[in-house]
């Protein structure tokens, strides 16, 4: 059906398996996957990393949210064999390296937490708003957090979670800094 | 809920694309950001037996200004609208929708081209394209062409695009100084598909509309101009009159389909109600 002359290419069988290298959470990886495995798949049944929870499926829920290369995507919405080369951060990799620690226990203090299922996605979104606006409003909150669903309806102590590690980064920078 | 088996190839150039579509024939599908395509595979209302991969063709990429066009690659994600300099400069209604679109871990991966391609008639971008009069460029077997927006877009999610062709760029006219533009639309909550959404694209000279474009979606099967409403702003000044007038072109432009939970006549109300308030915006930019 078309003129183009046939080239060699290399075109993975359905079924299988595909060896895929990744960083995750800093350390070198390597996975075997189907094409048709998610990078959410891989990150939970393959590497045992199941703070990152399978939700909807379909990007609406924001429970699989990951960082791929410093930028906060749904792992359900990428194929693992996708992702070759690529950083991955988990909600894993964050607790440990300490960077979400002030979430972690605002989230805590505040009763943020509910039953938890949603929580490793709210991190990962409060992360990557606070690393991108230091202050954001309320609204500005609500509006990032409106791919993730908390079906314990805890968004006003989150967003009172997010506001405050927010402010309190703010001061923190502003002592550091002196004008 | 998983995609059926498929065969996976990375494509690192535009012929490489599309050889390996016209491989898989009608089992092909090419993946470019996959937000709106690896949930239909999720659903299985699609079912390749290959999918080729676009993500890492570097022709794809980047945003140039090219003579009187800014060229912007189809792989360029939904965020860059948002920090591209040479976005906000020279196609600011792009800047305008992004916002609008989804939820930002989407736009961090969701691209402009895939969202051309797919033509869901509730996407912002589709109808900011038609506003802007851009030109869709498109590589297939026999070579590459450029497609004005407005014969682009030909049906529910069907487009100009032929089986095994892949949308290689967005052409936009350079944004000039003499013109002003507004977006909005109206959704029960943010990120979510819009009721109806609206950008509009209008040159000025001496206060007077010298020619301007509607694009509304979220109302029929396709991005749809408001001829009508453009027709009774051209030559005119900006005022309540004339705002009034528009609106009421309205009643010719569009006719919502009817749906369980937006009736057609409440979906022209609402098309009304954003239409007066961004012309209202314009004017009260001069």
């Amino acid at each position: 059906m078309s003129g183009h002359p046939t080239m060699p290419i290399d075109i993975d069988e359905p079924d299988e398996a595909v060896r895929v290298r990744l960083v995750v959470n800093g350390r070198k990886t390597v996975c075997e996957v189907a094409p048709r495995d998610t990078l959410v798949d891989c990150l939970r049944n393959q590497l045992e990393l199941t703070g990152t929870h399978a939700g909807c499926e379909m990007g609406a829920c924001g429970a699989c949210l990951v960082q791929l290369d410093g930028h906060a995507v749904h792992a359900c919405l990428m194929f693992a064999v996708q992702a070759e080369g690529a950083r991955i951060d988990t909600i894993e990799g964050l607790s440990e390296s300490g960077a979400i620690a002030d979430l972690q226990a605002e989230f805590h203090r505040r009763n943020a937490l509910q039953c938890g299922f949603c929580t490793p996605g709210m991190l990962m979104t409060a992360h990557e708003l606070l690393s991108n606006v230091a202050r954001p409003s309320r609204e500005a909150i609500r509006d990032a957090l409106s791919g993730n669903f908390c079906r314990c309806t805890g968004y006003e102590a989150i967003v009172d979670a997010i506001a405050a590690v927010a402010e309190a980064r703010a001061a923190r920078a502003a002592e550091g800094t002196p004008q | 809920m998983k995609a059926r088996a498929f065969s996976y190839f990375r494509a690192r150039t535009v012929e490489e694309a599309l050889d390996a579509h016209a491989r898989g024939g009608d089992e092909a599908r090419f993946i470019a950001g996959g937000q709106s395509l690896v949930p239909a595979l999720a659903l299985r209302l699609q079912a390749p037996r290959i999918l080729i991969d676009i993500n890492h063709i570097d022709e794809l990429r980047g945003v140039r200004r090219d003579g009187e066009w800014l060229r912007i690659g189809a792989l360029t994600r939904h965020c860059e609208m948002l920090s591209e300099p040479l976005i906000a400069e020279f196609a600011p209604l792009l800047r305008a929708a992004a916002p609008f679109v989804a939820h930002p871990a989407i736009r961090n991966r969701g691209t402009l081209g895939g969202s051309v391609a797919l033509a869901d008639p509730s996407s912002e971008f589709p109808a900011v394209v038609l506003a802007l009069d851009a030109e869709i460029e498109i590589a297939g077997a026999a070579g590459r062409r450029r497609v004005r927006a407005g014969d682009f877009f030909l049906d529910l999610f069907e487009t100009a695009l032929a089986p095994g062709e892949l949308l290689v760029a967005v052409h936009i006219p350079l944004f000039r100084s003499n013109q002003r533009i507004a977006f909005d639309e109206l959704a029960r909550r943010r990120g979510d598909y819009a009721l109806v959404g609206c950008g509009i694209v209008g040159s000025f000279e001496n206060d007077l509309i010298q020619d301007i474009r509607i694009a509304f979606f979220s109302v029929g099967n396709v991005p749809t101009r408001a001829r009508h409403a453009e027709a009774a702003l051209v030559g005119a000044r900006m005022d309540a009159d004339r705002i009034v007038a528009a609106q009421a072109g309205l009643d010719n432009d569009l006719a919502p389909a009817d749906s369980d939970d937006v009736p057609p006549a409440m979906r022209l109300h609402l098309a009304r109600v954003l239409l007066g308030r961004l012309l209202g915006r314009i004017g009260e930019a001069a």
